[in-house]
C-alpha cells in the first residue's frame, strides 16, 4: 500500500442521496482533479456538508457512484483528511491529538516527534504542546484540528467550515494554514458561508442549493457573471427561499423541482 | 443513644489495638472486593465500549440483560453461583464454594453489570462527538474502542468506583457462596452480619464504621489520583 | 508528544495491578480441613471458638464451620457442601441417615431450649410450668411472639410446641405472631425491639446482648430439651467427602477431651452446653 499513488481525480458519477425518503443530494456529478482549490457555497441546508461528507466516505450514496483513482480503493482513505466545523478534540494534549493521527498511519516513534513538532510549529501551536486539547479557545483548536490533518500529508483535505464561528484574527491565522497546506499539493475542498472566503482562498466555486449543483465554476467567472439566477441572488446576499417560485423554476439548465413549503 | 458511642469506642479500640483478626477480615475484604472489581473492571469496560460502538447481533439483549442486572439483588446472585459451585452443581467438582474465589466470582457478576451500564452510556456520548473524526481519520474498530477508552478515563473511572461501592457493601452474595467461615472467608459485611446475629449491636456499628473508613480511604484516593491526572490532561 | 507515552504508563501500572491481584489469592488447597454444616446457635454462643482451637491443635486439622439454620445445614450436606453436619434437630437427623445422606448419628450434647419474654410477663408464662401452656397462655393474651420462621432446629421445635398446645399460628400470623424468616439473633433482636415473646436455645440467649427488658419466662420443662446430634456425610453419596478427618472430628467430639472441652465453655459463668455421650446409641 503506497500512500502516495495518486487518488485523484475524484469522480462523483449521478450521486443521490436520501434520508427517511426526502433526497438531500440530488443526481450530482463532477470531477476533481488535482491543484485548484474548491469553496462549495450555498444557502444553509443546500447540502454543503453532506457533499463533503459523501465524497470524504463518511457518508454512502443512496444511488450513483463515487470513485477514486489509483489501484486499490484502500489508498483513498488513508490519503485524505477532514476538518470539522466543530473541530473534535481528543481529551489528551496537543502533541497527543496529532500523535493518534500520526499512530493511526503507523508512522513510527522518531517520526512522529519530527512531524508533531514541525505542524505544530507551523500552526502557531508549538507552546501549547502539552497542554489539554480541550481547554484551548475555538480558534485554538481549530488550527489543532488542522495541524492534525496537516500531518497526515492528505492529498486531498476537506474542511467544513472550517471558520463558522472564529473572529477575523482566527479566521485569518485558519486561512493561512490552509494555504500553506495547499501549497504543499495538497487538494483543498471546502464549504464556506463566507463569500469573501471562497474569493480569498479558491479558485473555483460549487454553488449548491437545495441538493442540487447549481453552478461550478472558476472563482473569477462565478462572482462576476453567475450564470444561474439562484447563484446571482446568493452572491448578492439576497434570501434565496423568498426568491423561489414559479418564475425560478428553471435556472442554469438544472430543474428545480419544487418551491418551498416551509423555510427550514 | 448509647449503642451508637459504644459503636465508636469499639471500633476505635479495635483500630487501637490493631486486632488481628480484625487486620485479617479487612484485608479478605478489599481482597475480594478489588479482585472482583479489577475483572469486572476487565470484562465491563469492553463491553460496555462495545455495545456503545458497535451495532450486532444480540446487542439489544446484552445491553437489557446488563440494565437489569445492575439492580440484581446480591441474594439472588448469591444463591445462582451457590447452585452452580454446590458440589450437587455443574461445577461442583472444582470445589470452589466456601471459598474466596467463590465469593469473587459473585462479585464480579454483581459489579460486571454496573461497570458495563456506566460505560456504555459514558461511551456512548463520547462516541456521538468521535465518530466520524475516527472514520475520518480511519481508525479501526479496535483503535476506536481504545481511544474512546483512554479519553473516557475519567468517568470510567466514577463507574469503576460505583462497582466498588456495590462489591464492598453487599452482604448477601458473599454470605451464600462464602459462607462467612472465621478465618476462611469472613468478610467485613459478613462480620457485621454476625455481631448483628449475637445481639453486640454496638460492635457490629463499630465494624460498620471502620467499613466506612476504608471505604472513604479508597474513594478518596481514587478521587485525588483522578483529579491529579485530570489536571495534566484533561 | 511527550517523552513517555501516558499509554506506556498505564500499561505498566495495568500490569503492576495484575501480578498483586494475582499473587494475593492465597494458595489454601494445600491446607488441611473441613467443612461442617452447622446451626447459628452453635456459632453464635461462642462455642466453636473455644473448642475448635483445641481440636485443631491436637491434629492440625482446621475447622471451617459454615453456621446456618438446621434446615439449610441439613440441605447443604445433602449436596455434599459439606463433609460433617452437626445440627439439632434429631428427627431431622435420622431421616438424613436413613435416607442414606449420612454414615452414623453420634449424641454430642445438649442443652435446652427457653422461652424469653418481657419482665412483666403480660402473658402470665412464667406461671404455667409446662412449655405448652406458657406458650397457649401468650397466644391467650395475643402478646406479640418472635418466630424464627426459617425450617432451623429451632423453628421446628417450636413449631411442634406449638402443636402441643393446640394453637394454631397460621391463623395469626401477621398479627401477634410475628415470623421474622431469619436466624435467632436477628428474631431476638426483634423480640427485644417489640418486647415480644421468643422461643431460643439457652445458649444463645445467654450470649445475646440486646436483651433489653426481656428475661427467661419459662424454662426447665422435659419438652424443652435440645440434644445436639454430630453425622458424617456418606463418602456413598459424596465420594469426596473428608472421611478421615471428618471422622477424626466426630471422634475428637465424642471423646474425653472433646466431651470435657464442651463442658468447659461457659458464658457469664454459667455452663452453656452439657455433653452426654454416655447415653449415646
Amino acid at each position: 500500500m503506497n500512500p502516495r499513488a495518486d487518488i485523484l481525480p475524484l469522480v462523483l458519477d449521478d450521486v443521490s442521496f436520501e434520508i427517511n425518503g426526502m433526497r438531500l443530494i440530488k443526481d450530482l456529478s463532477c470531477t476533481f482533479e488535482a491543484g485548484p482549490r474548491t469553496a462549495i457555497i450555498g444557502p444553509n441546508g443546500a447540502g454543503k456538508s453532506l457533499f463533503l461528507r459523501l465524497c470524504h466516505g463518511l457518508l454512502t450514496p443512496s444511488a450513483g457512484t463515487i470513485r477514486w483513482a489509483g489501484p486499490d480503493g484502500a489508498n483513498s482513505v488513508t490519503a485524505q483528511a477532514m476538518v470539522f466545523q466543530r473541530p473534535v478534540m481528543l481529551r489528551r494534549s496537543v502533541a497527543a491529538n496529532v500523535d493518534f493521527a500520526l499512530k493511526l498511519r503507523d508512522h513510527g516513534k522518531p517520526d512522529r516527534t519530527v512531524i508533531i513538532d514541525e505542524v505544530l510549529g507551523r500552526c502557531g501551536l508549538r507552546r501549547l504542546k502539552d497542554n489539554p486539547a480541550r481547554v484551548l479557545s475555538f480558534g485554538e483548536q481549530q488550527k489543532l484540528a488542522l495541524a492534525r490533518a496537516w500531518a497526515l500529508k492528505p492529498q486531498v483535505l476537506f474542511l467544513d467550515e472550517p471558520t463558522a464561528s472564529l473572529d477575523p484574527a482566527a479566521t485569518h491565522a485558519v486561512e493561512e494554514i490552509v494555504q500553506a497546506i495547499h501549497h504543499e499539493g495538497t487538494r483543498i475542498i471546502m464549504t464556506t458561508h463566507d463569500l469573501g472566503q471562497a474569493r480569498r482562498l479558491a479558485d473555483e466555486v460549487i454553488f449548491l442549493h437545495r441538493g442540487r449543483m447549481l453552478e461550478y465554476a472558476p472563482t473569477e467567472t462565478f462572482f462576476t457573471e453567475p450564470k444561474n439566477d439562484l447563484a446571482q441572488a446568493f452572491v448578492k446576499g439576497e434570501l434565496l427561499w423568498w426568491k423561489l417560485g414559479k418564475d425560478n423554476r428553471r435556472a442554469g439548465g438544472y430543474e428545480i423541482d419544487k418551491a418551498p413549503r416551509r423555510r427550514n | 443513644m448509647n449503642d451508637i458511642s459504644d459503636a465508636f469506642a469499639a471500633a476505635f479500640a479495635m483500630v487501637a489495638g490493631f486486632d488481628k483478626d480484625l487486620a485479617e477480615i479487612v484485608g479478605l475484604s478489599l481482597e475480594v472486593s478489588l479482585s472482583a472489581v479489577f475483572i469486572a473492571t476487565v470484562i465491563g469496560l469492553p463491553l460496555g465500549a462495545a455495545t456503545a460502538l458497535f451495532r450486532f447481533p444480540g446487542r439489544k439483549v446484552i445491553i437489557v440483560v446488563l440494565n437489569a442486572f445492575m439492580g440484581l439483588p446480591p441474594v439472588v446472585v448469591g444463591l445462582i453461583v451457590y447452585l452452580l459451585l454446590s458440589r450437587a452443581g455443574p461445577f461442583g467438582v472444582l470445589g470452589l464454594l466456601f471459598t474466596p474465589t467463590a465469593m469473587i466470582i459473585a462479585q464480579v457478576i454483581l459489579v460486571t453489570p454496573i461497570i458495563a451500564s456506566l460505560t456504555r452510556q459514558v461511551m456512548e456520548d463520547l462516541w456521538r462527538e468521535y465518530e466520524e473524526q475516527m472514520r475520518s481519520l480511519g481508525a479501526g474498530p479496535v483503535r476506536s474502542l481504545t481511544a474512546l477508552l483512554w479519553d473516557g478515563r475519567f468517568s470510567l473511572f466514577t463507574a469503576i468506583l460505583a462497582g466498588f461501592g456495590r462489591a464492598s457493601a453487599e452482604v448477601g452474595a458473599v454470605m451464600i457462596v462464602g459462607g462467612n467461615i472465621d478465618h476462611a472467608t469472613r468478610v467485613m459485611t459478613t462480620a457485621i452480619a454476625l455481631e448483628v446475629s449475637r445481639g453486640d449491636l454496638a460492635l457490629a456499628l463499630g465494624l460498620g464504621l471502620i467499613l466506612l473508613v476504608l471505604s472513604t480511604c479508597v474513594n478518596g484516593a481514587a478521587f485525588l489520583i483522578r483529579d491529579a491526572a485530570q489536571k495534566r490532561h484533561a | 508528544m511527550a517523552p513517555v507515552p501516558p499509554t506506556r504508563r498505564i500499561r505498566t501500572t495495568l500490569i503492576a495491578a495484575l501480578v498483586l491481584v494475582f499473587s494475593s489469592f492465597k494458595v489454601s488447597a494445600a491446607d488441611r480441613f473441613i467443612t461442617v454444616a452447622s446451626t447459628t446457635s452453635t456459632r453464635n454462643s461462642g462455642l466453636y471458638d473455644h473448642i475448635l482451637p483445641l481440636f485443631t491443635e491436637a491434629t492440625g486439622v482446621t475447622i471451617r464451620v459454615v453456621a446456618v439454620g438446621t434446615g439449610q445445614a441439613i440441605r447443604l450436606a445433602k449436596a455434599g457442601d459439606a463433609d460433617v453436619l452437626f445440627v439439632h434437630h434429631r428427627p431431622s437427623e435420622e431421616a438424613f441417615v436413613r435416607k442414606g445422606f449420612g454414615v452414623k448419628r453420634y449424641d454430642v450434647m445438649y442443652n435446652d431450649f427457653v422461652i424469653v419474654g418481657p419482665k412483666a410477663d403480660p402473658a402470665g408464662a412464667a406461671k404455667q410450668n409446662a412449655a405448652a401452656a406458657a406458650l397457649t397462655a401468650i397466644a391467650k393474651a395475643n402478646w406479640p411472639f418472635t418466630s424464627r420462621g426459617d425450617d432451623s432446629g429451632t423453628h421446628k421445635k417450636e413449631m411442634g410446641l406449638w402443636r402441643a398446645a393446640g394453637v394454631n399460628t397460621a391463623k395469626s400470623a401477621g398479627e401477634w405472631y410475628r415470623e421474622t424468616g431469619s436466624g435467632m439473633g436477628a428474631t431476638l433482636n426483634t423480640a427485644s425491639a417489640m418486647n415480644a415473646y421468643a422461643l431460643t436455645d439457652r445458649a444463645t440467649w445467654l450470649k445475646f446482648a440486646n436483651k433489653g427488658e426481656l428475661t427467661i419466662v419459662n424454662e426447665g420443662d422435659k419438652s424443652l430439651f435440645n440434644p445436639y446430634g454430630v453425622i458424617l456425610v456418606d463418602p456413598k453419596k459424596h465420594p469426596h467427602t473428608k472421611v478421615k478427618n471428618g471422622q477424626a472430628f466426630i471422634n475428637w467430639l465424642i471423646s474425653d477431651a472433646g466431651q470435657r472441652a464442651i463442658a468447659a465453655y461457659e458464658i457469664n459463668g454459667q455452663q452453656a452446653f452439657f455433653p452426654n455421650v454416655k447415653s449415646a446409641n
